[in-house]
Parts: structure tokens; sequence; C-alpha cells
């Protein structure tokens, strides 16, 4: 017994190692970072600057949700499909949805631009059959699109992998008891892939409030999300950079308190449900 | 492919004479052999070189393939982000070649190693006009690379008329079609410029002049860019853009339905030098790399390839040099605008800066409609909390 907990230590030493130098010490110097002024005093400055940014911090919140919820709508009905398909088939579709990602995240952006620019590819074809030109990039539904276009797979993988495991002896027996197709999505499956949903949920909230890239190359100026500012903080210099680390700081703890929420309700969910 | 090895080889031929010419003089004598096999950090703008692109000498494989010292070549999109970079100690160059005013910086906080001229034999051609200049008056730290002016770009096909002001970029007219610097000192020089100030006041009330007008014409314009520019202007994509004189001339050869002009308000002059940092692992290799820069046949093909003005006789004299008498690089006394040159700002004044700039890109509007959203959504989540306690307490009783 002692023996193999000791295995299990040693095995799992390099992550602890891993852990302690490129988390734990970072999140350290965030957190010195926050608290301190040039001169390395403490000082509560930066953190009373941030109401500064509620606007964008708010924004990127309303923007991250609006992307998440789209891409559980869109991911959900694909991971049911393709977790019920055969397979090969399911090979197949998984390997489609995973090709997009070998390719670079910025490059994928950045042809978005060129999709959607002033002279892009959509608004040639609008022009080419008589109508107007449309407004599409440097506006929020860019951002929002660009967001849900990068993180979509990170949304169909954990639910699909949930959607997997589960018992088909369990859809079995709610059909035996006279569910129908829906009541079966409804009562079984549905509480059962909670799990796949809530870290789904979290691989795609995450990224997606604290982005900066994408609001940068389809947002226009209106679109300034949390990220932006942090970026920009950084890149003016030294005072700056406080300034910079504590809105990180805050981020961090905002969406910590985020996901403490949501694993709560799937925790009691779960719960009730065994 | 056949086209390209014929012109690195007539290339090659032309460089020949040369060197050989130099060697006989006897001033290139010293021996760089003991530095082969080293490696030398440039840090650089983008698309401020000759890379070998469309047909150009590459630079850097050149000196590589002269002295057998690796370059190791990296980009930066502004000086304050170069600055950050070198001052966060994230990596070490031996190369750096920023603006005027970011050199005055990093010599007044002793971030610059003094150069060996010894060793920079070629700094000789260099114009007089553009030794000890107010930002190296001593000229211990760096040597000029390109000189140039910002301007004002349009789009013939959708601007009207032949604007000559900064207030085409304050024109309603084109909304959502402007593309405004993103780096403080370049936005907040063209504001000044037409508000008529100096770039280098210290005085806040202009600064929050200034602010404001950039704040005005924040909702015309479509985004701040940098380099995203060269894609933008040359797709159409915009129809305005502030951006360096030299750079017009690159997308222009792209989108002939381009055209410069410099406004009447007056522009930024700019030199960016060549210097070492302190820090700096290949001194020797990095004069020596300075030197190599100012060569006839590198600087004309650096100076063709990256359009900007050169400050070196040898490329303004030179048979292969294509912008010799290009009214935007070299316009005559006539033609000349009015410059005002970016000198280092006191600390105090540039975190104010920072600030105003901050303020300027973070203000966003009305956003209402985003509070009142958030809003809703968090009342949902707290009745479904309370739903679900509720019910959770009802199942336990229950059972």
């Amino acid at each position: 017994m002692n023996r193999s907990s000791f295995r299990t230590r040693i095995a799992g030493s390099p992550y602890l190692v891993w852990a302690a130098l490129f988390i734990l010490v970072p999140l350290g110097m965030v957190a010195y970072y926050s608290f301190t002024d040039q001169s390395g005093r403490f000082t509560l400055d930066n953190m009373a600057r941030i109401s500064d940014y509620t606007g964008p911090f708010l924004l990127s919140i309303w923007l991250g949700l609006l992307a998440t919820v789209i891409c559980l709508i869109i991911a959900y009905p694909l991971a049911y499909l393709i977790a019920n398909s055969g397979e090969k088939r399911q090979r197949t579709m998984m390997l489609l949805m995973m090709l997009p990602m070998w390719m670079n995240f910025l490059l994928r952006t950045y042809s978005w631009m060129t999709i959607l620019g002033d002279n892009g590819l959509i608004n040639t074809l609008v022009t080419a059959i008589g109508l107007d030109p449309l407004k599409l990039i440097n506006t929020r539904g860019a951002v929002v699109l660009g967001m849900v276009y990068d993180f979509l797979p990170y949304m169909v993988l954990p639910i699909y992998t949930i959607m997997l495991k589960i018992d088909r002896s369990l859809v079995e027996a709610a059909q035996d008891l006279g569910a129908g197709r829906l009541n079966v999505v409804k009562n079984v499956i549905f509480p059962l892939s909670v799990p796949g949903i809530v870290s789904g949920v979290t691989m795609v909230f995450v990224p997606s409030v604290s982005t900066f890239y994408i609001s940068q190359k389809l947002g226009g100026t209106g679109t300034l999300l949390i990220g932006d500012i942090i970026e920009q903080q950084f890149q003016l210099g030294e005072t700056s950079l406080h300034v910079g680390a504590s809105l990180s700081f805050v981020l961090m703890i905002l969406i910590f308190v985020c996901l403490t929420v949501m694993n709560r309700f799937s925790d009691s969910d779960g719960s009730v449900l065994v | 492919m056949k086209k390209l090895f014929a012109l690195l080889l007539a290339v090659l031929v032309l460089a020949l004479p040369l060197t050989l010419a130099a060697g006989a003089e006897g001033e290139t004598a010293k021996d760089y052999s003991h530095l082969k096999g080293t490696t030398l950090n440039v840090y650089n703008w983008g698309e401020y070189i000759s890379d070998g692109s469309e047909g150009s000498l590459d630079v850097n494989a050149e000196f590589e393939k002269r002295y057998g010292i690796t370059v190791n070549y990296t980009n930066f999109e502004s000086n304050e982000n170069m600055y950050t970079k070198l001052k966060n100690g994230g990596a070490n160059y031996d190369v750096i070649i920023p603006s005027d005013y970011m050199i005055a910086r990093l010599a007044q906080q002793d971030m610059l190693e003094e150069l060996d001229f010894s060793n920079i034999p070629n700094y000789k051609y260099i114009l007089d006009k553009y030794k000890g200049l107010y930002y190296d008056a001593e000229q211990k730290f760096s040597v000029p690379y390109t000189v140039g002016m910002v301007g004002l770009i349009y789009n013939t096909k959708m601007v009207e008329g032949t604007p000559d002001s900064w207030n085409l970029m304050w024109d309603e007219r084109y909304k959502g079609d402007i593309l405004m610097f993103n780096n403080p000192r370049d936005a907040f020089g063209i504001a000044q410029c037409l508000l008529g100030q100096s770039v280098n006041t210290t005085d806040k009330a202009e600064w929050d002049a200034a602010a404001a007008k950039l704040a005005e014409q924040k909702p015309l314009v479509s985004s701040y860019v940098m380099d995203e520019v060269f894609n933008k202007m040359e797709g159409g994509e915009a129809a305005v853009a502030a951006y360096y004189a030299g750079d017009f001339l690159t997308m222009y050869d792209v989108n002939p339905d381009l055209a410069f002009v410099y406004p009447k308000e007056g522009v930024n002059f700019f030199v960016d030098a060549m210097c070492v940092p302190k820090g700096a692992q290949n001194k020797e290799a990095a004069e020596l790399y300075i030197n190599f820069m100012l060569e006839e046949d590198i600087a004309v093909a650096n100076a063709n390839y990256i359009c900007y003005a050169s400050p070196n006789k040898l490329v303004l004299e030179s048979d292969d040099y294509d912008l010799k008498d290009d009214p935007i690089l070299y316009p005559d006394e006539s033609a000349m605008p009015k410059t005002q040159i970016f000198e280092l700002l006191d600390e105090d004044t540039q975190l104010y800066m920072n600030e105003k700039w901050n303020e300027v890109k973070i203000e966003s509007g009305n956003n209402t409609g985003v509070y009142i959203a958030l809003a809703v959504v968090a009342a949902l989540v707290v009745v479904f909390a309370v739903v679900k306690i509720v019910r959770g307490k009802k199942r336990k009783a229950m059972y």
C-alpha cells in the first residue's frame, strides 16, 4: 500500500514540479505585481483603478457568455449525433471536427478578416448579386463569431466523450418503462451529460472572456475587451504593468467565482441523480 | 527561380569589385574570423529590411555568408513594445533599431552601449545633417538607418478631391473607413499637429485637448493599426490612414489607387537608428553588422526594398537606387512640409500620455444594452439557483 503510494508520488512528481514552476510561481508574480507599485511598495492603487475598466469587463463577460451559449446550442446536438452514429462515421466526423484545430489559431482568425472584410469574400458575393454590401467586420457579432469558430471544438469534445460513456442499458431501461425519444433525452441523457457540458462551458467561456487577439482582428474600436486592455497595459511599460497585473488578477478571481457557482449546481444535480 | 538566381549572381558580380576595392583601400583590414560561428541577435521593426523576397537581396543571409555569423532576426511592432521587452529583460539583443525619441529614452536610462566608431568606418557615409542630432547629441550610441516622415494615405476612389489636411481623418463622410496609429506617440502627434501644439508639450491641458480630439475621432475610426495597415489599404478596406511615407510607396506598388500627402498642419519627422543595447553578448559582431548595413550594395538593397529615405551618401549617389528622385521621400525645398520631431518626454508627461491614451481606447460609447442583458442573465441565474435549492430541500423532506 505504502509502496504504491510512493510510486504514485514518483510518477506525479514531474507534473508537481511543472505546476510549481509554471503555474504557482507566475500566479504569485501576478499577485505580487497587482499589489505593489513601481518601487515595490505595497499599494492598493492598482486595484482602485480597476473601476475605470468596468465597461470592458462587462462587455467581455457578455460576449463570452453569448459565445458560450451559441457554442452549446451548436455543439450539444452535434455531439449527440456523433456519439450515436456508427464507429467508422464517428471517426470521420471527429476528424473533421479536429481538422481545423491543426491549423494555427491566429491564422484562422486572420482568415476571417478576409472573409468578413468590406471587400471580403462575403461582400464580393453579396455585391455580385446586386445587393448593398453588409457591415460585417469590426462589429461585436464578428467577435462572437470568431470566438464560436475558434472554441467550438472545445465544447464538442467533452460532451461527445461523456455521451460515449453513458450506459446504453439506462436508455433501454427508460424505453422499457415507456419513455419516448424526447423523454429519454430529457430525463436520462441530458442529466448524465451535465459534467461534459460543465467542462465544455468552462473550456469555451474562459478563453472567450480573456481573448484579445480575436477582438483586435475582428472587432473595431467599440469592442475593446479586458484582454485587449491587459495586453495594452503590458506594452505601455513599467507603471502600467502593475495595473495590467491587477486586471489579470481580478479577471482570474471573476472566472474562478463563475466556475465555482457553476460547479456547485452541477454537483448538486449529480447527487440528486445518484 | 532562374531569374532569381541570375539576379543574385548579378548582385554578387556587382558586389565583388566593390569589396575588392574596399579591401584595396586597406580600411577593412580587420580580421573577424574569430567571430565565425557566433550568433548575432537583431531586433528591428517589421518589414524593415531587404529580406530576399521578390528578387531582392537577402541582407541577413549575405551577412551570414560573408562572416559566418548566424543572424537571429526578430521584429517589433512599435517603439513602446521594444522598450518594454528590453526593460523586462525578456531577451538579449545585440542590435536594435528604434526611433529617435526612444533612443533618447534608452540613453537616458543607461540602456545603450557606447559604440566604437573605429569599428564602423562606413559611418563617414552618413550625411552630415543626420549626425549629432538631438537624441544622441554627442553621437555616442547610434548610427542612422533610415529617416522619414509621417503622412496621410488615402484611396482616390473613395475620397473626394485632393485633401491637404489632417482634418480628413476627422471627416464624418469617411466614418468606419479611417485607420489610426495604434501607438500613443504617433496618434497624439497627429492630434497635436492639427491643434497647432508642440508634440513635446509638457502642458497637461494641451494633452487633455489632444486626447479629447482623439476621443472625438474614435467613433469614426475603423480600427487602430500598425502594420495591418498594409493589407487594409492595399485591399481597399479603408479610405484614409496615417502612416509612414516610405510604407506608402510599398502599398502603392500593390494598389495604384492610393495617394499620399503631407498635411499642411505639419508632420512628424523621424530618424530610426541602429544601437547596441546594454547587455549585448556580441558587441563586436554588432558593430560589424552596423558597418555592413552602411555598405553601398547592402544599403541600396535595403533602401530599394523598404522605401524609406536613406541618410547614406552612397545610396543617394548610387545608380542602382530606384527612388533617388522620389518626390515623397525627398521633397524639394518648396514641397517640404512643416515638421516636428519627437523629443524625449519627461517621465511625468510620458505617464500622463499613456494614461490619456488608455482613456481614449477604453471609451466605448453606449453599452446600456449590454448592461441590461447582463442584468437579465444574472437575475435568471439567481432565480434558477433559488428554484434549485427549494426543490432540493423539498426532495430531502420527502425521504
